[in-house]
């Protein structure tokens, strides 16, 4: 099976770029529909619907039920929305220009 | 830190290599000492194995790719200096470079005035190195840096870094004439600053039209500073009682969250406080929940979940994670060694509570 495994190996995916749009997903973390390119790694869009269902799971068993989670990070903004036990997830990368033109906007 | 700064360079076209190698360690003043690696894996292990002042990255490498060793850097070397050098020109891999730490992203230089600036910048970087080490400073050190500052009578603008926190405190020949923090300036502000016990800065060019709000002398608003932490720290120290309080009541603590947690149940709309430590076992403050337990759960799930995803996608630090239900809104985020959840009523837009938490963010920062 090693050597298989070795023989067969996918061919590295090397700078993988974040794409922008959205996918679904039913509630056993199914993807069922993409908008995102099929460059964008499986395994990165399980992981993510993995994550989502979590918190939903784990907000509802807190007694804090949620509709819908935006998870920030500082070159992703992840928004996620509670679909009939799965969840529509929406992949907005962030830009320096994006965050700066924001940040102008702000200001007095 | 080494006498002589040393620079790792990582990329795994090896004429680059032999080329950079040689401009870097004979063209620059500081004469560093220059190493190379033409993977990932062997970068990291020259890593483990000696000190380095500076890492130069490719991001294009072939199985372990730059951001990946970047994010495995910035975590286990958090003094080190990152420079990318890469030929990528994309918007998205700078943004996400610099969401990882690095301290500059380069474009291959294709001019000679192009390498010019490349080598004058490394030299920048690696000297300040060698001569202070500012990253990741005790509060003492910026003292320092503020008396230099003012003894040299300088110019300048202190950008400090606390988390997700950002303070400025504008200089002006000698004089610290303001200081500016989200929602707050003046004294007040630069008392906040200093009260920071990690972060780091950078030293900016002045702001010739900042208007002056500060008249004290800055012997006269350091000493004014240590006299307001000694008396906060002295607060601390006193005897208090366990806490886990009931519904309502502020349980008392013992490091001094109490009346933190008072001035943020007191912010409009904000409906129950839950502050974490850093360790699971590690106690709970909370106001405003029966039942703290289940909420505590949630919040350190959702912080390790999309850590874990943020490292993962390489996307840099997660910020935080804004909930919407049909009850009530919830925030979840770090703050330096903690972690908060604030619920907000429902009513409130994702815009307000997303201000409503980052100003909650900086007051228990500071």
């Amino acid at each position: 099976m090693g050597f298989l495994s070795r023989l067969f190996k996918p061919d590295d995916p090397g700078l993988v770029h974040l794409p922008a749009g959205s996918f679904t997903l039913d509630r056993e973390g199914r993807v069922m529909t993409s908008t995102l390119p099929r460059s964008f790694p499986a395994e990165h869009l399980k992981a993510i619907g993995e994550q989502v269902l979590a918190s939903f799971r784990s907000a509802r068993k807190a007694q804090i039920p949620l509709s819908e989670i935006i998870i920030h990070y500082a070159a992703l903004k992840l928004l996620a929305r509670e679909l009939g036990g799965g969840a529509i997830i929406f992949l907005m990368p962030q830009s320096l220009n994006q965050q700066a033109n924001a940040a102008l906007k702000k200001a007095p | 830190m080494p006498a002589q700064p040393k620079i790792l360079l990582l990329d795994d076209d090896q004429d680059f290599l032999d080329l950079y190698r040689e401009m870097l360690s004979q063209h620059l003043p500081s004469m560093p000492e220059v190493r190379a690696a033409n993977t990932g894996a062997r970068a990291l292990s020259l890593l483990e194995s000696e000190p380095f002042t500076l890492l130069v990255v490719d991001l294009n490498l072939s199985k372990m790719d730059g951001l990946q060793v970047l994010t495995i850097a910035r975590r286990k070397y958090p003094q080190l200096r990152l420079v990318v050098l890469t030929g990528i020109r994309d918007e998205q891999f700078r943004t996400r470079a610099y969401a990882l730490g690095v301290d500059q992203y380069w474009i291959k230089p294709e001019t000679d005035q192009e390498m010019g600036l490349f080598m004058e910048s490394i030299e920048a970087l690696i000297s300040r190195e060698a001569q202070a080490g500012f990253r990741g400073v005790q509060s003492k050190s910026l003292v320092d840096i503020i008396q230099l500052e003012c003894l040299s009578q300088s110019s300048c603008m202190l950008k400090i870094t606390n988390g997700v926190t950002e303070g400025k405190i504008y200089i002006q020949n000698g004089e610290v004439i303001d200081a500016e923090l989200p929602g707050m300036t003046a004294e007040p502000a630069f008392q906040r600053i200093l009260s920071w016990k990690t972060g780091s800065f950078e030293t900016l060019p002045p702001d010739p039209t900042r208007v002056r709000t500060i008249f004290t002398s800055y012997q006269g608003l350091l000493l004014n500073t240590a006299q307001a932490i000694d008396e906060a720290a002295s607060l601390d120290q006193q005897p208090v009682a366990e806490n886990g309080a009931p519904a309502g009541a502020i349980p008392v603590s013992a490091n001094g969250v109490a009346s933190l947690l008072a001035d943020v149940s007191q912010m409009e709309g904000v409906e129950f406080v839950l502050a974490l430590g850093a360790e699971k076992n590690q106690s709970k403050n909370f106001w405003g929940l029966e039942n703290p337990k289940p909420v505590a759960e949630f919040t350190r799930q959702t912080l390790e979940n999309f850590r874990w995803l943020g490292e993962r996608l390489q996307v840099g630090e997660l910020q935080h994670v804004l909930g919407t239900g049909p009850q009530r809104k919830v925030a979840v985020g770090p703050c330096g060694k903690s972690e908060l959840c604030i619920g907000f009523p429902s009513a409130l837009s994702p815009e307000q509570v997303r201000d409503s938490f980052k100003n909650i963010l900086t007051k228990w920062a500071s």
